[in-house]
């Protein structure tokens, strides 16, 4: 499985965030996307996930599952929040995306337990989401990632608001992912930790002109 | 699918959830009208089915801003939109558990209701029918307003503003298909099956449309 | 003076929530042989005792809708007590008693509804006239449920104390309008004839069952209102243990 991306380029409303980004990721490969604040992490990542259109350029996914028609319908996406309700238990939380995602070809989810046990957060999973603290909710919504297994992870900043000691945790969860043959898309400011890796650094896209209302 | 439906029902029961916030308003909108037009048994008879069409209209309105609003602001609708099931499937089990947590009651309590508006029997069999047949309508009708709304910061009275209008032919039929089962002249079927035929149709075109509102709304 | 401060002592002993639970085990046994003992002589003198030679076995209904409906008052009083007390005493069983009391009032109110509903079917030939009795018994429901709503829509209760105690304050308007009703308007609904200052206009032979059963109402109230207040306390217990599992969870980890 190889992910691929060419000359992409996206825009927010008017401004033209990046531009002509390409990468080749193989399985069992991890980018890291670094970069100063506004520099188009985050929209990179939700161009990856399927949730902003491309300006221009291509995502293309080779050898995938055959009536795929987005790379995002193989993927996990870790975003700022969590998407998880705090009015539910995280073993209700984690059961429902696990059986309202499935799993991908080539794989299967880990059980509910083993998941929490493998965020470090055994024997908390019926209590309410909203009781624990954002380091635990955190971690909780990477118990996620593992409940539906996807071979390919996008994951924003994940580990803000975590320890150093859960820092580590992560860092482990990626790289089992890895040694499966995952693929990690990962945008951060710390280290993550991982090995293989491949960096992108986005400078941040300064030009003006594209935008629709100039002469480029 | 059935997971996403058990846990908006969920949602909706546990604390903070609207299912029985919708039956309150529901009630109390049907209890103020007595004061404003007059205790008149006779004259609240004859209001009774329009009056309980409109509460129930407004009461199904209430929770319908947070369809999408709440599942946005957690993130899980970014999880929703990328996944493999087409979107308007979600959509439209969204809308069937909502129509479960907030319709259904409406539906229920109606007869109660009838009671305090002196209906007779028959109106009130015809109105708990033609209830059970239409609110659905609003609800997906509600589901494109909810969509369409759901990335501004107070959506909720624009939600209202803009489902008001297009569930006018709800009530228009639903309304005349009880008055058509009480007097007697007028044929009680057509009406209730334009109402059955309206509910099909926004029961197709909501999802989708909502499913399309939702994918450009998403940045 | 020492005697009164003694009393206070005495009553915030019981304000503390280990002795409530303590008190109420105890308690709860008699009261509930009580009630029970009381519904047992209600019941067998409410249908053993003649019908009205105008309503006929009707008027049996008054002796379940009368307490019911005065319970429904008498409920909100508490409450309302209680939500004085979490005002100016700040004391967090004052909380608990208001809270435990709104589901169950609003059983009582829901039931002189249906009672009501019922008696008035034969007398006035409608299930439900809008009248200012009915109505404002209506409202009070209606109140009920709502605080109900409040309470459950707020899940921190520190907080959420104080706003429902406002709220029952401000509602208390409602029970002197229901007493008053029907002295105030010309109402179907007829004027009270059990509590009036000039003695009860009503035949003994109604009388007695009618007591009995006020009686055994409000035993019943006592009974559940204190087992709600139980039920209440152990659940923030419950939920206390629970936020305290989770803020040590992972933390050796």
């Amino acid at each position: 499985m190889r992910l691929l991306a060419e000359g992409l380029s996206a825009r927010r409303g008017e401004d033209l965030i990046f531009n002509d980004i390409s990468f080749a990721l193989s399985a069992g490969e991890a980018l890291v996307v670094t970069g100063p604040n506004g520099s188009g992490k985050s929209t990179l990542l939700r161009v990856l996930a399927g949730l902003l259109m491309a300006e221009s350029g291509s995502l293309k996914l080779e050898s995938g599952p055959p009536e795929m028609r987005h790379p995002s319908e193989i993927s996990h996406y870790l975003g700022h929040r969590n998407a998880m309700k705090r009015e539910l238990t995280v073993a209700e939380n984690l059961s429902f995306w696990k059986d309202f995602m499935g799993d991908s070809q080539g794989g299967s989810g880990k059980g509910l337990v083993e998941a929490v046990e493998a965020v470090g957060l055994p024997g908390i999973a019926h209590l309410p989401f909203g009781y624990l603290s954002a380091g635990q909710q955190r971690r909780m919504a990477m118990a996620k990632l593992l409940v539906a297994y996807r071979p390919i992870w996008i994951l924003d900043e994940p580990t803000a608001a975590l320890d150093a000691g859960a820092d580590k945790l992560f860092a482990g969860l990626v790289n089992a992912h890895l040694d499966r043959g995952g693929i990690v898309v990962a945008a951060t400011h710390q280290p993550l930790g991982l090995e293989r890796i491949k960096e992108l650094r986005m400078t941040g896209f300064s030009g003006v002109g594209g935008g629709m209302w100039h002469d480029a | 699918m059935i997971a996403l439906f058990f846990r908006d029902l969920k949602l909706s029961i546990r604390a903070g959830g609207g299912a029985m916030i919708g039956v309150l308003f529901f009630m109390t909108v049907v209890a103020v009208i007595p004061f404003g037009v007059g205790p008149d048994l006779n004259l609240l008879a004859r209001i009774g089915p329009a009056i309980l069409w409109i509460g129930a209209l407004l009461a199904s309105l209430l929770g319908l801003d947070r369809l999408f609003q709440a599942e946005r602001e957690d993130g899980s609708l970014d999880l929703m939109l990328m996944q493999e099931t087409p979107l308007l499937v979600t959509v439209f089990v969204k809308c069937a558990a909502h129509w479960a947590a907030t319709g259904l009651p409406l539906v229920i309590a109606a007869p109660l209701l009838g009671l305090f508006m002196n209906m007779d029997e028959l109106a009130i069999g015809a109105t708990m029918l033609t209830l059970l047949v239409g609110t659905p309508a609003i609800t997906f009708i509600g589901a494109v307003g909810a969509a369409v709304a759901v990335s501004l910061p107070r959506g909720g009275l624009l939600v209202s503003i803009l489902v008001l209008p297009l569930a006018i032919p709800v009530l228009i039929f639903g309304v005349s298909a009880v008055y058509a089962a009480i007097e007697d002249p007028a044929p009680f079927l057509p009406p209730l099956m334009i109402l059955m035929a309206i509910t099909l149709f926004f029961a197709v075109i909501g999802p989708v449309a909502a499913a399309a509102a939702l994918r450009h709304a998403s940045d | 003076m020492s005697e009164n401060s003694l009393a206070i002592r005495k009553f915030s002993d019981l304000a503390n929530p280990t002795r409530f639970l303590a008190l109420a085990d105890r308690v709860l046994p008699w009261f509930a042989a009580l009630t029970a003992l009381f519904f047992v002589v209600g019941l067998w003198l409410s249908f053993t005792t003649e019908g009205d030679y105008q309503q006929g076995e009707t008027v049996r209904i008054m002796y379940v809708h009368v307490p019911a409906a005065w319970l429904s008052m008498m409920c909100y009083s508490v409450m309302a007590l209680a939500a004085l007390g979490t005002l100016v005493w700040r004391h967090p069983l004052a909380d608990v008693s208001s809270r435990a009391a709104a589901p169950i009032g609003a059983c009582f109110t829901f039931l002189a509804l249906v009672t009501g509903s019922l008696w008035g079917k034969p007398m006035w030939g409608a299930w439900w006239v809008w009248d200012a009795r009915l109505t404002s018994v209506f409202v009070l429901f209606l109140m009920y449920l709502g605080l109900m709503a409040l309470n459950r829509a707020m899940d921190d209760p520190a907080r959420s104390s104080r706003v429902s105690a406002v709220l029952v304050l401000v509602g208390f308007v409602n029970i002197p309008i229901i007493k008053f009703s029907v002295e105030w308007w010309n109402t179907l609904h007829q004027p009270a004839s059990v509590l009036r200052l000039d003695g009860p206009t009503i035949d003994p032979e109604f009388l007695r069952p009618l007591v009995v059963m006020a009686i055994a109402f409000t035993l019943l109230f006592f009974t559940l209102h204190i087992a709600a207040m139980r039920n209440e306390i152990w659940r923030r217990r419950v939920t206390s243990l629970r936020r305290l599992a989770a803020r040590s969870a992972g933390r050796e980890a």
